[in-house]
């Protein structure tokens, strides 16, 4: 495949879930989906829940196996070798998913090991990769269920940094978040790209976040990607003033519309 | 030495030190929780405890001679710390999964680089070492409680022979470990059916001869015939290590990690491919 920093090329995912003693319910997740990510690069995935960016996300995590495609990461097959995509890799998820009655500190610590890093070294790093977040040290030994979701969800952030991945996957960041807290994770995010050689994939239903945040933007509908591109070039392909009037052309629907029975089964099965 | 094949060695030992940091990060991580979950493995200590003393009690309540009802005491006792001991295993191999699914890290810690033979074997180290504390508390425990007289024995043995008994049943409790994969609702479940089965084939409370034929012979696989069956005479008359039950468990354990690998490695894939790997709950 391509020397691209990420290269997905007809990725299809199809699950099933029993209906009943004999039947099988099948609903499309993805379907021949295709693009590329330059090193570096941010690009936004924008899709109502339910359109497959999840699906996306696992698969790109070694997560799932698809059901035809294929996906490399820096040269690496994602499913051929997984092993090694692993490692330059990492993701943040809506759900922050930590141990709750373990600390921060703790929480990190058990996600380091399995990358390598030593407690001498965790040492090091937690602290400085938590204080970067905006993480009060006097917090640092507190059980995470005892933490608001913007502060777990930086830490979730410093568990995505601390094994220095070189493509980060963001499952929706900011979504449930207060303002404030969206607002710095947000920030974080601009300064991970400012700072780091990470190429960055996001997925969200936040047009705006996607606007700001990336360089260039897709749009996952019922599985299918309907464009990438940068946010001037949607604009004049679809002859909108805004990201939401793109997605109507695009789509025909508004993109709050309501959504179908087999929407919301998609959005259970993805 | 060309220099390609000192890059590889180098590669090789880095992959090793990984892997070793990555079974130590499980094993920690177990410490972490058995900490933060102190005061509830107390209490079920306590209710381990009890149990036992009710099985135990039994031997009180036949008409026996009192060194016959010492016997019969230290065989119900070794049977209820065994049960004990083996429910700690499975249950906390069976929670690799499990566990992490009910707290949403799963995903978290399939997709980190560390290899899935290293991360159970880690499950299962933990299993042991925190089983072994808690099966001698409970013996301890229920001895003292009891009254009972074991003046000739080999603890040193028995303690080996629980030891060399733990590989097969992490094998064993790495192939239920995957029910919850395959089945996010009954999977755990259905590791106690497999605990449950295991223990009454194996003369638990009683000798393997009373069961049914097909039941004997089903007990000749399990790695608890052998090790209740050896135990109970290192404690009773002081045995030390018998080759008759050593061998059975070594080939059986031989057999069970790498069968219990692939099972999980085949469950594993099978979640992937119909997502079965996403939190729930």
């Amino acid at each position: 495949m391509s020397s691209a920093a990420v290269a997905v090329r007809d990725l299809e995912k199809v699950f099933s879930r029993r209906k009943g003693l004999v039947q099988r319910r099948r609903r499309t997740a993805l379907k021949g989906v295709t693009f590329e990510m330059e090193r570096g690069e941010c690009v936004a995935i924008l899709g109502q829940n339910g359109s497959g960016k999840s699906t996306l996300v696992r698969l790109l995590s070694t997560l799932l196996l698809p059901d035809g495609g294929e996906a490399t990461i820096f040269g690496n097959d994602v499913f051929k070798e997984a092993r090694k995509v692993r490692r330059l890799v990492n993701r943040v998820s809506v759900e922050a998913s930590f141990f709750k009655k373990m600390s921060a500190a703790e929480n990190l610590a058990y996600a380091a090991r399995f990358y390598g890093m030593g407690p001498r070294e965790t040492h090091v790093k937690i602290p400085i990769i938590l204080g970067r977040v905006g993480f009060p040290p006097s917090r640092r030994g507190e059980a995470m269920e005892n933490l608001s979701r913007g502060m777990q969800q930086k830490v979730a952030l410093a568990r995505a940094l601390l094994t220095s991945p070189v493509l980060l996957l963001l499952d929706e960041p900011t979504t449930g978040l207060d303002p404030r807290s969206k607002q710095e994770v947000q920030t974080f995010i601009r300064e991970i790209r400012e700072r780091h050689d990470s190429t960055i994939l996001l997925c969200t239903h936040d047009m705006k976040e996607a606007e700001d945040l990336a360089d260039r933007v897709g749009l996952l509908d019922r599985g299918e990607l309907l464009f990438l591109e940068r946010v001037d070039e949607v604009l004049d392909r679809y002859g909108a003033d805004t990201l939401e009037e793109a997605f109507f052309a695009a789509t025909g629907r508004e993109f709050e519309d309501e959504k179908t029975e087999e929407d919301e089964e998609r959005e259970v099965f993805a | 030495m060309s220099s390609a094949d000192v890059t590889q060695a180098f590669t090789r030992r880095r992959v090793l030190h990984n892997e070793l940091i990555g079974l130590y990060g499980v094993v920690e991580r177990n410490l972490y929780l058995t900490k933060r979950y102190f005061l509830w493995d107390l209490a079920f200590l306590l209710w381990t405890i009890a149990n036992t003393l009710t099985i135990v009690f039994i031997s009180r309540g036949v008409d026996l001679s009192p060194a016959e009802q010492n016997e019969l005491a230290t065989k119900l006792l070794v049977g209820g710390v065994i049960w004990a001991f083996l429910g700690i295993i499975f249950e906390i191999v069976t929670e690799t999964v499990a566990w992490e699914r009910w707290e949403g890290t799963i995903e978290y810690t399939f997709m980190a680089p560390v290899s899935r033979p290293v991360h159970l074997i880690g499950m299962g180290l933990y299993a042991v070492l925190y089983g072994l504390v808690r099966a001698s508390a409970v013996f301890v425990a229920v001895a003292a409680f009891i009254g009972i007289h074991v003046p000739n024995a080999n603890y040193s043995a028995a303690l080996a022979l629980l030891a060399i008994a733990s590989v097969s049943f992490i094998g064993v409790g790495m192939m239920t470990a995957v029910l919850p994969l395959i089945s996010p609702e009954k999977g755990t479940q259905l590791g106690f059916v497999a605990q449950g089965l295991m223990l009454v084939v194996s003369g638990v409370y009683y000798p393997v001869e009373v069961l049914p034929d097909w039941m004997q012979w089903i007990s000749k696989i399990s790695p608890a015939t052998y090790a209740l069956r050896g135990i109970r005479d290192s404690i009773l008359n002081g045995a030390g290590l018998a080759w008759d039950d050593v061998w059975p468990l070594l080939v059986i354990g031989l057999f069970s990690i790498p069968i219990g690998l692939l099972v999980f490695k085949s469950g594993e894939r099978y979640a992937k491919k119909h997502g079965k790997l996403k939190r729930s709950g």
